[in-house]
């Protein structure tokens, strides 16, 4: 489901916000570069409204946000909605006991961590990032809280690749974006 | 300033959240863990607010927020004083034309990055992050921001290291923290 085929009003604006930049990080590659959209405060704040509007009164308690880019909306949309932050890492950035996930990239592996502790049993989480590509990362950070006993009640994106049909590889999870990019 | 120096009564519950980790990343070092503060949804909501309230209408229209843990407090405030969010980024992570600022470390050196044109000159900003130690990090963020010509009002953090004179380090620059640990 995308906030861009319901056509919100708010969507153009942010869409217009997003620059791609071509090339980066390697030729070929036209990356999606959500910080022109952090300069906006009006389109920056309608990107959190918009999530937090769907996922408020959903009983989510924990919002999972990916590093880096995660960090700049999860927390916002989590505050919004009364729910606890959980920062998704790459390895040896967070301090405490972690459980790890490692999953495929173009060329080798990489690994996805987070704290013991800081999801329980039964919470209701939502992942967020500020795009799915392939959707490996999203899968990682979904297994992470699945062996903890949580229950992903979604992944939430501003921007989908829908060319790298990354919401086929979440296994049947529900995925919302703002905005699609081909 | 801190706020302990006014008592606020967030304060305590906001310390007292942030959890200690022994010898990481090394032995010796006590590490500040703000992953807890973020699962106490009141204790991080408490933390936004005390920065919100001491920023609102007084025409701050950047808040710089140092990679990683800088996102997670500075989009928040950023969204509630009306200001843009800038992130400061480790090298060869932000897409676009860049400026660098090279500073030391304990061995050695690295690299903080801020897009071209993120900033004007003129701007009021803010720089957030969730630790101030030496005050190296917080330097070389000023740094990046004076040089296009905006004006740096205050650095922010939710610890200060006070044994490591970070604040000494910022010369005549401000510093508001909330909890100050020896």
């Amino acid at each position: 489901m995308s906030a861009y085929r319901d056509k919100d009003p708010r969507i153009h604006g942010i869409q217009s916000r997003i620059r791609v930049v071509p090339n980066f990080p390697k030729s070929g590659i036209m990356f999606q570069d959500i910080t022109t959209l952090l300069l906006d405060p009006k389109a920056f704040k309608d990107t959190v409204d918009l999530f937090v509007e769907r996922y408020r009164g959903k009983n989510i308690s924990v919002v999972a946000g990916i590093e880096a880019r995660g960090f700049i909306f999860g927390p916002a949309i989590a505050l919004e909605i009364g729910a606890k932050f959980v920062p998704l890492r790459k390895p040896k950035k967070l301090p405490g006991k972690v459980i790890s996930e490692e999953y495929e990239l173009e060329y080798g592996r990489d690994c996805l961590e987070m704290h013991l502790g800081a999801v329980e049993p039964g919470d209701r989480a939502l992942v967020v990032d500020d795009l799915i590509a392939t959707g490996g990362t999203l899968c990682a950070a979904m297994k992470l809280l699945e062996r903890v006993g949580a229950d992903v009640v979604e992944c939430a994106c501003v921007i989908e690749l829908p060319d790298l049909k990354g919401r086929e590889q979440l296994n049947g999870k529900p995925l919302y974006v703002l905005v699609e990019s081909h | 300033m801190a706020s302990q120096d006014e008592q606020d009564p967030r304060i305590a519950k906001i310390s007292s959240a942030i959890r200690v980790i022994p010898n990481f990343p090394k032995p010796g070092i006590m590490f500040q863990d703000i992953t807890t503060l973020l699962l106490d949804t009141k204790a991080f909501r408490d933390t936004i607010d005390l920065f919100v309230e001491r920023y609102r209408g007084k025409d701050i229209s950047v808040v710089a927020g140092v990679e990683a843990r800088g996102f997670i407090f500075g989009p928040p405030i950023a969204l509630a004083i009306g200001a843009k969010f800038v992130p400061m980024r480790k090298p060869n992570k932000l897409p676009g034309e860049v400026i660098s600022e090279e500073y030391s470390l304990e061995y050695g050196t690295d690299k903080m990055e801020m897009h071209v044109g993120a900033v004007q000159a003129g701007e009021r900003a803010l720089i957030i992050d969730d630790l101030i130690a030496t005050g190296g990090t917080l330097v070389a963020a000023i740094r990046l921001l004076e040089r296009v010509g905006v004006h740096v009002v205050e650095c922010a953090c939710v610890i200060e290291l006070p044994e490591l004179k970070g604040r000494e380090r910022l010369g005549d620059k401000p510093l508001f923290v909330l909890v100050s640990s020896t």
